[in-house]
């Protein structure tokens, strides 16, 4: 029996986020009142608490915060080693996603590195991961 | 100082279970164990306690939680006046500052704490195909953020932490090294610790990695058992064995931070923060009083990260702290998880830390006893998961 990668559950709070790799665009939620992003979504702003919350879309492009090489299998379907990394958005950096970067060696990913968003589906989602923004 | 509810309290009875890999026991059972012995250290019964309390909650079958207040009530009978039990505390230690204040209102007299665990047993049974791992094929709540991503364990989100520290300040693996190795060497004089073979740092760097720059070593060992302590109403303590029960000092447990493991901080774990300057706030002690410190190590980089934001070096410097192991030492200026922490000694989900403070400040460690008489220790517990700090004192 093959066992498949974990996808997050589909709620009507993240069903935008994780469906919005779809059209390749990749979206946070953002207070109409004061500008803020907020991730995870909320319903409400935490700076001015409005209500107003639209969705919106960004770059895609993220700067690596921090990297680890996972070396260890902790799933059947995940074979190390993978680069796992914490990005900061480029409209927010105070907005992270812990994410992979790909279409590189694990070994070429530094702190600093500007990357780009490419989403893979899995199951109902579609998962931002990033990949070195060469452009 | 201020009249503060952790001066209604005291410790008067520490007691431990059968502790090691793959027991194979019933975790309430060890759960009683505990409480059992705690209260024999105490001199009291169980007639004499009307509270419990706990971290986290009934049994569950990850082998994180091996029993509940209804568990162990089911058994002891005790009829608790109050009782709590969670894990939206302050830290693992939370049920200890809730437990102070129902003394300090006047809801009990004597409150049976304790924490189980059975996570190696559970984790051999998942292996062996005796139960059903939980790979659910969806993930919900906070882990919906990282599982489906591969980062599966708080090895990978620690290991992001360390990295940053490693890339800010210029920390090194044998600066965390330094730490697992003093955890082995403490370890080694410790009877119910798990590993106590010796540990070099040419081990420690050729162990495999677990995910950069975390090794084998760094992590700590999942293990079967549980703790258990009595915290009598100040007044009430006279009725205990214990002539010289162990105060409060102060607890510190303000979430300061957003609960979360990548938003928010990332040069320090977060959640501690704000449970070491709570702390402190409540205290006229300074980090410079403390003769010992028993601070949680699940990874070597969160004994790091607690050394760091509860005060004792400057915010980058732990690695140049512990660097070497002389200042960490049983006979440093700071002795560290003097019993080999949860990376040696084993995972009891940050009340090994409570014990063995306990078991110093009364003098009764043996062989690692820390050498002229401590009188301060500090405690910390969790972080990245909610945080909680604690200093405690010879009665």
């Amino acid at each position: 029996m093959t066992i498949a990668r974990p996808y997050p559950r589909l709620t009507p709070e993240n069903a935008f986020f994780w469906g919005s790799g779809k059209d390749g665009v990749l979206r946070f939620q953002r207070c109409g009142g004061c500008g803020h992003f907020l991730h995870p979504p909320s319903p409400r702003c935490p700076q001015c608490l409005g209500a107003d919350i639209a969705i919106v879309p960004v770059s895609g492009r993220a700067t690596v915060l921090a990297r680890t090489v996972n070396q260890h299998q902790w799933h059947p379907a995940f074979p190390p080693p993978y680069l796992i990394a914490l990005v900061e958005i480029e409209e927010a950096p105070y907005v992270r996603l812990t994410t992979r970067i790909v279409n590189c060696a694990p070994d070429e990913v530094a702190i600093g590195m500007r990357v780009r968003v490419v989403f893979e589906a899995q199951g109902p989602a579609w998962l931002p991961l990033f990949e070195p923004d060469r452009g | 100082m201020m009249d503060k509810f952790e001066s209604k309290s005291r410790i008067t009875g520490i007691g431990l279970s059968q502790v090691g890999r793959r027991l194979g026991l019933n975790p309430v059972g060890l759960a009683i164990d505990a409480c059992l012995a705690a209260l024999g250290d105490a001199g009291l019964t169980r007639n004499d306690i009307d509270g419990l309390a706990c971290h986290m909650g009934p049994v569950s079958s990850d082998g994180y939680s091996g029993a509940g207040v209804i568990d162990v009530e089911e058994v002891l009978r005790i009829h608790p006046k109050w009782f709590v039990s969670g894990h939206e505390m302050a830290g693992h230690s939370g049920p200890i500052l809730q437990a102070a204040l129902a003394i300090a209102a006047g809801l009990c007299r004597h409150v049976l704490i304790f924490r189980s665990t059975w996570e190696s047993t559970s984790q051999a049974r998942m292996r062996e195909g005796q139960d059903a791992a939980p790979v659910a094929p969806w993930v919900e709540g906070d882990h919906q953020w990282r599982l489906p991503f591969g980062a599966f364990s708080a090895a990978n989100w620690i290991a992001l932490y360390a990295d940053r520290h490693f890339h800010q300040y210029g920390t090194t693996r044998e600066q965390l090294g330094a730490i697992a190795l003093n955890a082995r060497a403490n370890a080694a004089l410790n009877p119910y610790a798990v590993y106590r073979d010796p540990l070099t740092m040419d081990d420690y760097l050729s162990a495999r990695m677990i995910s950069t720059p975390l090794g084998l070593y760094d992590c700590d060992v999942p293990c079967d058992g549980a703790v258990a302590m009595v915290l009598s109403a100040a007044d009430a303590a006279r009725d205990t064995r214990r002539p010289n029960p162990i105060r409060i000092e102060a607890v510190g447990g303000q979430t300061s931070e957003r609960w979360s493991w990548d938003q928010g901080t990332i040069d320090h774990e977060p959640l501690m923060k704000g449970a070491a300057s709570s702390m402190w706030s409540r205290t006229d002690l300074k980090p410079s009083d403390v003769d010992m410190a028993q601070l949680y190590d699940g990874f070597t980089f969160n004994c790091l990260s607690w050394l760091e934001t509860l005060g004792f070096c400057p915010m980058g410097e732990g690695g140049r702290f512990v660097e070497g192991g002389a200042s960490i030492a049983l006979d440093g200026e700071l002795p560290l998880n003097t019993h080999g922490g949860q990376l040696s000694a084993g995972r009891l989900q940050g009340y090994s830390f409570l014990h063995e403070a306990c078991i110093q400040l009364w003098g009764e460690a043996g062989e690692r006893q820390v050498p002229r008489g401590p009188q301060v220790a500090v405690i910390s517990t969790g972080g990245g998961a909610p945080g909680g700090a604690m200093l405690l004192t010879q009665g």
